[in-house]
């Protein structure tokens, strides 16, 4: 829970945004992060983010369920309660293959978009603060962390240099808390105050 | 310039007219913040009409039993088996469009996707009804999942079809609910982020799970996108394939056949399809987003439709033929005599699925009539009607003469609470529909952004004069790097 200072500026252009990036980074500048309407290829590479690991963990959740279901049938139906199907072996592998799948494809997906839920820390009733109503909209947002050494007119003119529209200066809490959208919420009001100060 | 991805002139626009991002979100957000047109409330009713008259049938079916059908012995499926595969066949669609349309990089599925992962869980929703009330005793319906009980504990039997069919379905609808709304959220974010009114505000801030847009949560969205898509594929073709198994692995005259899962899964498609046109034709009219869902759609759902309309109809000449070439007597009786033969007391319903499924859609060969939103609206409604009448002749066709002649008597009727049912699953289904319309964006908003500098039509008539350039000087100039 931190309420951070920050400069924002607006790009109303991805074409704009990307060289922007790329300047600011060389310039060394800090990116707290870019929100943009929607995803952008490539810009997660220029902001140098590491690919997302979401993948291994889908893999990793679908063989427990291949696992879960193999294991589990055997066990039922070969040594809790074996039941003669028509002479066939208890052990009939090839007719559990469906549902070993199936489980394959539920605990990969489920276990995924829990995954991607605690990794971006979204949820019904979580809130956070927004540096721009419009970037869900038309408008890409770059936030630059503010330090002790920081320059803001430096970094405000800076931003205005590499094409940012609209640039402003803005403190915002960097986490989230439970909240509703229809009206304000604060957390720890007392701790908001001693640290934009 | 350098971002404008290069796209060939040769592929039509995606998105008519000349959209910015802005536009875009206004278009598709009015008819979510504008007020319920009067159309609306009256097709909302209609749709709750027909659900309560469903709610009662099945109350009747539930307090008085299995006996206010007609199933009968030897017609033990009837229209709820029927039904059920119907409904799970429309939902095949929307995870098709989403999920293999996705890994095949086809740029259209982005204006239908979501209304028709939409009606894909509104179909499996209405599907899920009919073998849970058709078990009679639905207050046991919970007896088909593997859970310790004091029986033994005695486990469901692993190997059987119909409890396969459990594990697929509760599977699908589970991945393309996960899949919908995975999609949905950012869609919701911009909603929330327009609101004015104060329930908006809260309905659209709770929905969106507090999406901020931030780069690396769209790398993650886009990495859960691909490989839910990827789950979704074999999983699409598993679920139809498994339900054919409710058939196939039996020794019925008709059912036991080989061909049953491939021509499952086509016809599946095939219904799926004409279900997305018979609502997308609507949708696109009564909430004016002709230019999202252009006729370019229209007509690539109808080349489709053709496609796996005939795919069908080979399915159906292939199994005539082998059940002629098989020289099994039973298969032969069932293939010549109950399906094909219009006197016998069911051969009319063979004949109304072979013309709806198999000749109607050969009009798709003119590109005149796949651009046509009347005779595209009028397929569908065709389309649908003989795949009704497919699950129909595969069921009824096949075990009203079994190998007992004896009973052979019976012709097979539905009652009034049969019909109640299948209606109260069009409510269900339309009144689903009818709230999703109405309170979330039924076109996908981040994928057509995303798509608009490549397929958007004012900035593919830019690339015209590219168009003329030399091409090593323009991939010299437009090289695709990716700003790095």
């Amino acid at each position: 829970m931190a309420v951070k200072k920050f400069i924002v500026g607006s790009f109303d252009d991805e074409a704009v945004l990307f060289p922007a990036v790329k300047e600011v980074r060389k310039a060394g500048y800090k990116i707290h992060d870019v929100f943009t309407p929607f995803p952008i290829h490539g810009l997660d590479k220029a902001m140098g983010l590491r690919d997302t690991s979401l993948h291994t963990a889908g893999f990793i959740y679908g063989i427990m369920g291949t696992t879960t279901a193999l294991g589990f049938i055997t066990w039922a139906l070969t040594t809790d309660w074996p039941l003669n199907f028509g002479g066939k072996p208890f052990f009939s592998l090839p007719a559990w293959i469906p549902i070993m799948f199936e489980l394959t494809v539920l605990f990969s997906a489920v276990g995924m978009v829990l995954t991607f839920c605690y990794l971006c820390q979204v949820a019904p009733f979580v809130k956070k603060d927004h540096f721009n109503l419009r970037s869900t909209d038309d408008l890409f947002i770059m936030a630059l962390g503010c330090t002790a050494k920081s320059n803001d007119e430096e970094m405000i003119s800076f931003l205005q240099s590499v094409g940012a529209k609209d640039v402003t200066v803005e403190h915002k809490e960097t986490e989230w808390w439970l909240g509703r959208y229809d009206k304000e919420t604060k957390i720890f009001e007392k701790t908001k105050t001693e640290l934009v100060a | 310039m350098g971002l404008l991805r290069y796209e060939s002139q040769v592929r039509p626009p995606l998105v008519d007219g000349n959209k910015e991002y802005h536009q875009i979100t206004e278009d598709i957000c009015r008819p979510v913040e504008s007020k319920p047109t009067k159309a609306w409330w009256i097709g909302f009713s209609i749709s709750l009409v027909f659900l309560i008259f469903g709610a009662v049938s099945v109350t009747m079916e539930v307090v008085y039993g299995i006996g206010q059908w007609n199933l009968n012995k030897t017609i033990g499926w009837g229209w709820d088996i029927t039904n059920f595969v119907w409904w799970i066949g429309i939902g095949h669609a929307g995870t098709l469009i989403s999920a293999i349309l996705l890994l095949f990089r086809q740029g259209w599925r982005t204006g239908v996707n979501r209304a028709a992962e939409a009606m894909t869980i509104f179909a499996v929703m209405c599907a899920g009804q009919f073998p849970i009330f058709h078990m009679g005793r639905v207050w046991d319906a919970f007896f088909t999942l593997p859970y310790p009980n004091t029986r033994g504990p005695l486990w469901v039997n692993f190997n059987s079809p119909l409890l396969w069919d459990v594990f697929a379905i509760s599977t699908y609808f589970t991945v393309s609910l996960l899949f919908w709304y995975s999609g949905l959220i950012p869609d919701l974010a911009t909603l929330r982020d327009r609101a004015k009114k104060k329930w908006r505000k809260l309905f659209y801030g709770i929905t969106a799970f507090g999406w901020t847009g931030s780069t690396k949560h769209w790398q993650r969205h886009e990495a859960l996108a691909l490989v839910l898509a990827g789950l979704s594929t074999p999983l699409v073709l598993s679920v139809h394939t498994i339900v054919s198994f409710d058939f196939a692995t039996s020794v019925v005259p008709g059912w036991h056949t080989t061909i049953f899962p491939p021509y499952f899964v086509a016809g599946a498609i095939f219904s799926g399809f004409a279900m997305v046109q018979t609502l997308l034709v609507i949708t696109r009219k009564v909430l004016s987003l002709e230019q999202y869902i252009t006729i370019e759609h229209i007509e690539v759902m109808n080349k489709v439709i053709i496609l796996t309309g005939s795919i069908v109809g080979i399915a159906y000449l292939t199994e005539l033929f082998m059940s002629w070439y098989g020289a099994n007597a039973y298969e032969g009786f069932a293939f010549m005599e109950n399906r094909l033969n219009l006197n016998s007391p069911y051969g009319w319903s063979y004949w109304i699925m072979m013309g709806c499924n198999v000749l109607s859609p050969q009009i798709f060969w003119s590109s005149k009539m796949r651009r046509n939103v009347t005779v595209t609206f009028f397929m569908s409604i065709l389309v649908n009607i003989g795949m009704w009448f497919e699950r129909f002749v595969i069921i009824v066709t096949s075990i009203y003469r079994d190998y007992l002649p004896s009973s052979w008597s019976t012709y097979y009727r539905p009652t009034i609470w049969e019909i109640g049912f299948y209606m109260g699953t069009f409510g269900l289904f339309f009144t689903c529909y009818f709230l999703f319309a109405k309170y979330f964006p039924v076109i996908a908003l981040a994928e057509i952004k995303h798509i608009l500098k490549r397929s958007g039509d004012n900035y593919k008539k830019k690339m015209d004069k590219l168009e003329g350039q030399e091409s090593e000087g323009f991939a010299k100039e437009h090289a695709h790097d990716h700003g790095a």
